[in-house]
C-alpha cells in the first residue's frame, strides 16, 4: 500500500521543510531553555566540585558563602583543623566584582585561596600555578583574559599566569583566582582616604584616645586597618571520616555553620536557582503550548486545503483510519523535522550564549517524546475535521 | 437483465412532516452491461440525489437496487445488504467527477493503482492493472507525471482509468465533459463508449451538455424527482 502521508510530504516537501524549520527554531529555543537550566545546575555542581571541599564552614546563621554573605575570622581554620576527622582546612574569599583589563571590563568572581589547599583551581588549560605570594592570577578562559595580560583588581595590577576552565560562580560569572592575602585586601581593606578619615574619627573619640593611656590610639588604629576576615573555611575530611559527622562537630564546638556537599547542593540548586528554574519552567510550558498550537494550526490548515481530495479518497473506499493515519503521520513527520532542526540549531547556538548551556541527550530524548505527543494531540483537530468530511462532497450538487 | 444496474421504485425524501422534500419519486432505471445512458435534467431535478443513492453515499427512502446481478439495496428487506458501503463503493462502483479530482500528491500510475491497492491487491499487480488501463486510454506515456503536469483532457482520461481500476459493473459519471471544449468532450464520450464496450461496464452519465446528448442511445430525463426514459439519437462520434 502506498504511504499517502509520505507521498504528500514528498509532493510538497518545500512547504513541509519550511514549516519544519520554523517549528524547529521554536523547538531549538525550548531545548536551549532546558539547557540553560541544566547549565545553571551544572555550574552549581562544578562550583562545589572545583572547591575540592567536603565541608563549607561559614558564619553562623548564614547560608554562605555562595548564597549569602558570610564573614568569619581568618584564624578560625586553625581550630577547625584540630577537630577529629579533618584532613585539611583552608580559608577562602569570594567576591563578585568588575575587573579591568586595559579599557575592557569583565564581571568576574575573584577567589582568594591558599596554594595547595582546598579552593585552588582543579586544573589548568594553559600557563602555570601561582608561584609568588602576590599579584599573580589564574583566570577562567571565559573571562577572555590571556596569559601575560595584566588585570586590575581594586588598587593593584595582577599578571595572568594561568588559565583554567569551567570555574564559574553560581551566577555564571567566570572566576579569577588570586592569593588569599591579596583577595582579603581587595575585599576588606579600605582605601587610603577612608583610613585617614577613620583615624581622625578615632582620634576624636575620647574613649579611644585617652590622655593617660599611651599606645591605645595606635593599637585601635592598627586593629582597624588590618582586616583578618575571610568568607569561608573549606574542609577536607580524612579518608573514612563522615562529612556529616565532622560538620556536626564543627557546628557544636565552633559555633559556626558547617554544610556538607549535599546541603550545599541543596542551597545552590533548590534555593539559589529555584526562582530561575520556575521562570524557565514557565517558559518551557509556554513554548510547548505555542508549539502545539502551531502544529495544530498548520496541520489543520493543510487538512482543510485537502478536503475535496479527502472526500474523493473516502468515496473511492479509503478507510477512515488510513486518512487519520495520513494526517497523524504528517503531523509526526513535521514534528520530526522540527525536532532535528531544533536539536541542530540548539547545538550550534548554545556555545554563543554567555552562560553555560548544557544540552543533555536525556533532555533531547524527552523533548522528542514530548514533540511526538504534542504533534499527536495537535493532529486530532485535523483528524476530526477529516473524518467529518462527507464522501458525498466529491459528487457535485 | 440480470447484470448491469436495475432500480425499481427508488424514492428519496429529505426531512419530515411539512418541510419534507421528495427529491426522488418512484424512479425506475435499467442499464445493461456495456451500455452508456444519459441522465439529463435541469438543476434541482434530483440528478445528484439519484447519483448519490446509486453511489451508496446516501440511503434511499424506498425502493430496490440491483448491481451486477446482486441486490445491494432493498427497503422492504431492511435497506443496504452490506454494512460496508465503503467496500461496496470501492469494489463495485466507479466514479468520474466533473473535475478529475486526482490525488495531487500521487503520480498518474498510483492515482489509478490506489483503488486495487485499497481493495487489497498487491502493489505490483495494482500497478500492472493501472498500466493496462493507461495504455487503453492512451495516457501511458504520462504514467510517471504528477496530475498538475497533465492537460485537462489527460486528467479526465486518468480519472476514467481510476474509475475502471477495480472492474466495477457500473460507473457513475457526474458531468464529466462540463469543463471541456466540444472536441475534448466528444473525445471523452468516445472513450467512455469504448470502455463500456471493452470492459462490459454500465455507465450512467449525468449531463447538461447539449453537445453530447445526441450521442446517447438511451436517455433518462429527470424532472421533479421522476424519470422518463426515451430513446436517444445514438449519433456516432466522428
Amino acid at each position: 500500500m502506498i504511504s499517502l502521508a509520505g507521498r504528500d510530504i514528498l509532493h510538497s516537501w518545500g512547504k513541509f521543510v519550511l514549516t519544519g524549520i520554523g517549528l524547529g527554531l521554536l523547538i531549538g529555543a525550548t531545548l536551549t531553555m532546558a539547557g540553560v537550566y541544566r547549565g545553571m545546575v551544572d555550574d552549581a555542581q562544578v562550583l562545589l566540585s572545583n572547591s575540592g571541599a567536603d565541608i563549607w564552614v561559614v558564619q553562623k546563621d548564614t547560608q554562605g558563602p555562595y548564597a549569602e554573605a558570610s564573614n568569619i575570622k581568618d584564624d578560625v581554620y586553625r581550630g577547625v583543623r584540630g577537630l577529629p576527622g579533618v584532613a585539611q582546612a583552608a580559608n577562602v574569599t569570594y567576591l563578585t566584582m568588575q575587573v579591568q583589563q586595559g579599557t575592557r571590563e569583565s564581571r568576574v568572581m575573584v577567589v582568594g585561596f591558599e596554594p595547595g589547599q582546598p579552593g585552588e583551581p582543579g586544573y589548568l588549560v594553559a600557563g602555570r600555578r601561582l608561584l609568588r605570594g602576590h599579584f599573580e592570577a589564574i583566570a577562567d578562559v571565559k573571562t577572555g583574559f590571556r596569559l601575560g595580560e595584566r588585570i586590575r583588581i581594586r588598587r593593584h595590577d595582577y599578571e595572568v599566569v594561568g588559565l583554567t576552565q569551567r570555574t564559574v560562580s553560581s551566577g555564571g560569572d567566570p572566576m579569577v583566582f588570586i592569593p588569599l592575602k591579596d583577595a582579603q585586601e581587595a575585599q576588606f581593606l579600605k582605601d587610603n582616604d577612608a583610613i585617614i578619615a577613620d583615624r581622625a574619627r578615632t582620634a576624636a573619640n575620647p574613649a579611644l584616645n585617652r590622655p593617660g593611656v599611651p599606645g591605645l590610639l595606635d593599637a585601635v588604629n592598627a586593629a582597624q586597618t588590618v582586616n583578618r576576615s575571610v568568607n569561608a573555611v573549606l574542609v577536607k575530611v580524612d579518608a573514612g571520616a563522615t562529612p556529616a559527622a565532622v560538620a556536626q562537630e564543627i557546628r557544636r564546638w565552633k559555633h559556626l555553620q558547617a554544610y556538607t556537599r549535599e546541603q550545599m547542593e541543596e542551597i545552590l540548586v533548590a534555593k539559589l536557582i529555584a526562582t530561575s528554574a520556575k521562570q524557565i519552567g514557565m517558559f518551557l510550558a509556554i513554548l510547548t503550548v505555542v508549539s502545539a498550537a502551531i502544529v495544530a494550526f498548520i496541520i489543520y490548515t493543510m487538512t482543510l486545503g485537502k478536503i475535496r481530495e479527502i472526500a474523493v479518497l473516502k468515496l473511492i473506499g479509503t478507510r477512515n483510519r488510513s486518512i487519520a493515519g495520513m494526517i497523524l503521520q504528517q503531523a509526526l513527520g513535521l514534528g520530526l523535522i522540527g525536532f532535528v532542526v531544533g536539536k541542530i540549531s540548539a547545538t550550534l547556538w548554545a556555545p554563543a550564549f554567555p552562560k553555560y548551556v548544557l544540552l543533555e541527550n536525556g533532555d533531547a530524548l524527552r523533548a522528542l517524546v514530548v514533540v511526538m505527543l504534542v504533534c499527536t494531540l495537535a493532529s486530532t483537530l485535523a483528524i476530526r475535521a477529516a473524518l467529518k468530511v462527507d464522501p458525498a462532497e466529491a459528487i457535485g450538487g | 437483465m440480470d447484470q448491469g444496474i436495475h432500480i425499481e421504485g427508488l424514492s428519496k425524501r429529505y426531512g419530515a412532516g411539512d418541510t419534507a422534500v421528495d427529491a426522488l419519486k418512484e424512479v425506475n432505471m435499467s442499464i445493461a452491461p456495456g451500455e452508456v445512458v444519459g441522465l439529463v435534467g435541469p438543476s434541482g431535478s434530483g440528478k445528484t440525489t439519484l447519483l448519490k443513492c446509486l453511489g451508496a453515499v446516501i440511503e434511499p427512502t424506498r425502493g430496490r437496487m440491483t448491481l451486477g446481478g446482486e441486490v445491494i439495496y432493498d427497503h422492504a428487506e431492511g435497506g443496504w445488504k452490506t454494512k460496508d458501503l465503503r467496500a461496496l463503493r470501492r469494489d463495485r462502483i466507479g466514479f468520474i467527477f466533473q473535475a478529475p479530482y486526482l490525488i495531487p500528491f500521487l503520480d498518474v500510475t498510483d492515482n489509478v493503482a490506489l483503488l486495487p491497492m485499497l481493495a487489497g491487491r498487491a502493489n505490483a499487480a495494482s500497478r500492472a492493472r493501472a498500466q493496462e488501463l493507461l495504455q487503453a486510454l492512451d495516457v501511458a506515456h504520462r504514467a510517471k507525471a504528477q496530475p498538475s503536469e497533465l492537460s485537462g483532457g489527460e486528467q479526465q482520461r486518468v480519472s476514467i482509468a481510476r474509475a475502471l481500476a477495480n472492474q466495477p459493473p457500473v460507473i457513475l459519471a457526474d458531468e464529466p465533459t462540463a469543463p471541456l471544449d466540444s472536441q475534448r468532450a466528444l473525445a471523452v464520450m468516445r472513450i467512455l463508449n469504448q470502455m463500456a464496450s471493452q470492459y462490459q461496464t454500465a455507465i450512467i452519465v449525468v449531463t447538461h451538455d447539449e453537445k453530447i446528448i445526441p450521442i446517447f442511445k438511451r436517455i433518462y430525463h429527470i424532472r421533479d424527482g421522476r424519470t422518463v426514459e426515451e430513446a436517444g439519437e445514438g449519433r456516432q462520434i466522428s
